[in-house]
């Protein structure tokens, strides 16, 4: 029986195993892909922390922005953790050999936070840039790649440490008998089989649930909400589910990340007319509506980095010209960039405590997207979840430890592996007269129209309707793939079954926040009421035997 | 426009039919996928050529899906020297044992702030997404399944030569083995890698860095030629090191 296991092996999972593994745990990583292909590849921009390299910072200036930010639905306590967490974090990544990008020693003068000068003086060189709500050049990067080589450098460190993986597994189900977990149940994507992993404790690790919006969001095909809905499914709570962040710059035909350092570095939004029409530097919330509202008028929206030149482009920004050339045609210092706004990032998910232990399963803690630790409210800043992975994730690890410590070895029986099981097979054996590939694209169009930057009751309600209906015709929806081993076309469908149990819970948290607060924009409901200062939690009632 | 799949479980190439249009083979697998063969499987990810996820052959030659532009009478195969699992999805595990036996991370990490000149020195090869593209380029391993490939080398090297290394010698002295001397520097590597890292130019550079902590090249000392290898002496014989 494994002390901690670790579902998920991005940024977040990783960052868990380590600190679990360095605490004295023995530690598996099981994730559905290898470690690397993880989403946490396509962040950006950056990683915010308060060093003070370029210009004058503090840690409480992280706070504050990162507090009005999320317009009063965060933890205040949790985000100074964060906050205060940042400078260790980059300090740790630097000695595991981080490759972030530099300045001179002689342009990083006296702008440090005198509190943090135990701090490795190898830190003073880490460049950092300027990021959309930040009251200081505070994001630390490596050029446009931050997240893939914050991947890398904890993967190549997790095989330094021994850490053991479990690849190509995707998880069905918690063990939770009782009211604390026991493990965790897997379809062997290669084999077909499905088995029980017993563990002291667990770390949810599993990402976000942006693919919820299928064909318009920046996110990966796999960022379905596997673990938020398997929370749900275990009788565990989530909470602030109708915050989606929508990223004012995805390439207008590929829904591609271009980075929010394209503006910090200097990049203008322009309509047609080549007329700018919003401080690009705002948070993603205002920006994206700004956007919105323009193309509501008939206007194509570009983003315009020609004037900061080739040069400059290929040093700060290499990952983004390419990708413009490769999906845009444009080449971007020398044309405007098409762009529209996508869900990128769900602020919401598994409602978590102060340790990130998951409210309603005991032993299982949260990390990363998929954790609602109340550090983003109703809006997350950019550069702030590279961050809460790599500090919140080792946070979890260490916590999971800490509970795997007293927990009882005795493992659980196999009923949920057993119940499981059959499910799979009666999958194979339900009627497939409608294909689900038809109905995630719809799900998609449906949740960016009317589950999107701008809201109404009357289309919520038209969705929830919607979605209710693509429930029940879901009993059609099979599989058409029968083999056993590698199935994907089943791998796919228990993803769009995850994404499709979100699906009311977004927008009945919509329906009901009857005001308009960071992400979530309601017309007829425009201001930010009092009455809604509060989290929506949702949990479902647990079955009784 | 049709383009032809090698399928795993007849073992021959299939045709398919696409709409005319320029698109990313990606979305062309997807398009098959969900409107003509839900059996057809392939590994997909991030769409933006940084997952390391999708890299399939086309035409023989190494691509990652999603930058991929499909073009009429494309043949798309599964890389080399990985075990299919099924059509296009084949098994990475034991190309990523590489960087076990190489050891590639930081061994032991020593204070130093590093330079903007210094962080380029590797800025290239730290691009790397693990595609394994140039592990399924790489004539090598048609004779040697047991060499560390190109992406294991490129990330030794990368390690081997950060300031922050305080023992690069112990990073070296794992790849001397089915290592950076079983190399043909034949650049296939190179030529295939979708970020554009040069693993051939590294290689050479880690033979360098193997002398001056060192070690020699064995074929080379076999051969009994006495002078020690200053980096790549055999490099352009297609048998070196062999």
């Amino acid at each position: 029986m494994v002390d901690v296991l670790v579902i998920g092996s991005g940024g977040a999972g990783l960052s868990a195993a380590l600190a679990a593994k360095e605490a004295g745990a023995s530690v598996l990583v099981v994730g559905k892909m290898y470690p690397t292909n993880s989403q946490t590849s396509m962040a950006q921009g950056g990683m915010n922390a308060a060093l003070g390299n370029v210009e004058e910072d503090h840690v409480s200036l992280h706070i504050a922005d990162t507090v009005k930010s999320a317009h009063g639905l965060c933890d205040e306590d949790m985000v100074r953790q964060m906050c205060a967490d940042a400078p260790k974090t980059i300090e740790w990544l630097e000695t595991l050999g981080m490759p972030f990008s530099r300045i001179e020693a002689s342009q990083s003068d006296a702008n440090q936070d005198s509190s943090l000068f135990t701090l490795h003086s190898s830190l003073k060189t880490i460049a950092q840039r300027q990021m959309g709500g930040a009251s200081a050049k505070r994001a630390c990067y490596a050029q446009d790649y931050t997240g893939l080589k914050l991947l890398h450098t904890l993967y190549d460190t997790c095989l330094k440490e021994g850490i053991d993986f479990l690849d190509e597994h995707f998880m069905l189900n918690l063990v939770v008998p009782g009211d604390t977990v026991k493990g965790a149940t897997f379809l062997n994507i290669r084999s077909g089989e499905v088995r029980q992993i017993n563990a002291k404790s667990v770390v949810l690790a599993t990402g976000g649930y942006g693919s919820v919006y299928h064909g318009f969001t920046t996110n990966m095909y796999g960022a379905t909400g596997d673990g938020i809905a398997a929370v749900l499914r275990a009788g565990g709570a989530v909470s602030d589910m109708e915050f989606i962040q929508f990223h004012p710059t995805a390439l207008k035909h590929s829904c591609i990340l271009v980075s929010e350092s394209a503006r910090g570095e200097g990049g203008y939004l322009v309509n047609e007319a080549g007329e700018r029409f919003v401080d690009e530097l705002k948070p993603r919330d205002e920006v994206a509506r700004a956007i919105f509202s323009q193309m509501k008028e008939g206007q194509r929206i570009f983003l315009d980095v020609r004037h900061l030149g080739e040069a400059k482009l290929m040093e700060l920004l290499p990952q983004e010209v390419e990708l413009c050339k490769i999906h845009e045609h444009v080449d971007p210092a020398k044309e405007l960039i098409p762009i529209k706004p996508v869900a990128h990032y769900s602020m919401g998910g598994i409602d978590v405590d102060g340790a990130l232990e998951v409210n309603g399963i005991k032993g299982c803690f949260a990390a990363g997207e998929c954790s609602n630790a109340k550090v983003h409210g109703a809006n997350r800043l950019g550069g702030n979840s590279l961050l809460e992975i790599t500090a919140f994730g080792r946070f979890a690890g260490e916590n999971a430890f800490k509970h795997a410590i007293y927990a009882s070895s005795k493992p659980a029986d196999d009923a949920q592996r057993r119940k499981d099981e059959a499910e799979i097979q009666a999958l194979f054996a339900q009627e497939n007269s409608e294909s689900f590939y038809t109905y995630r694209e719809r799900l998609g169009e449906l949740f960016y129209e009317k589950v999107g930057i701008v809201r109404e009751n009357a289309q919520l309600n038209e969705a929830l309707e919607e979605v209710i209906a693509i429930q029940v015709a879901q009993k059609q929806m099979g599989i058409s793939d029968k083999s056993q081993s590698n199935n994907q076309n089943l791998v796919e469908f228990l993803e769009f079954k995850n994404a499709l149990l979100l699906a009311p819970a977004i927008i009945s948290a919509a329906i009901a926040r009857d005001e308009s607060r960071g992400a979530h924009f309601k017309v007829g409901f425009e201001e930010e009421s009092d009455a809604f200062k509060k989290h929506i939690v949702l949990q479902w009632k647990k079955e009784t035997a | 426009m049709i383009i032809s799949i090698l399928r795993s479980e007849t073992g021959t190439h299939q045709n398919y039919r696409l709409p005319a249009g320029e698109i990313p083979l990606l979305s062309a697998l997807v398009y098959i996928k969900e409107t003509q063969d839900t059996t057809l499987t392939f590994s997909a990810g991030c769409r933006a050529s940084v997952c390391g996820t999708c890299a399939v052959r086309v035409n023989g030659r190494e691509e990652l899906a999603c930058s991929y532009k499909v073009k009429p009478g494309d043949v798309i195969e599964p890389l080399q020297y990985h075990p299919v699992l099924r059509d296009l999805k084949v098994d990475k595990n034991k190309a990523k044992t590489t960087l076990k036996k190489g050891q590639t991370w930081l061994h032991s990490y020593t204070e130093a702030a590093l330079t903007p000149k210094e962080e380029h020195l590797t800025e290239k090869q730290t691009d790397c997404i693990l595609c394994d593209s140039c592990y399924s380029a790489c004539p090598v391993f048609a004779v040697n399944p047991d060499f560390l490939g190109p992406f294991a080398l490129t990330r030794a090297y990368r390690y081997s030569v950060d300031k922050r290394e305080g023992e690069p010698k112990s990073i070296v002295d794992a790849v001397q083995q089915n290592g950076v001397w079983d190399c043909t520097l034949c650049g296939e590597c190179t030529a295939v890698c979708p970020k554009g890292i040069d693993p051939k130019m590294d290689i050479t550079m880690l033979r360098a860095e193997s002398v001056k902590h060192g070690h020699s090249d064995p074929s080379f000392s076999s051969q009994s030629f006495g002078t020690p290898d200053f980096g790549g002496g055999f490099g352009f014989d297609p048998n070196g090191g062999f």
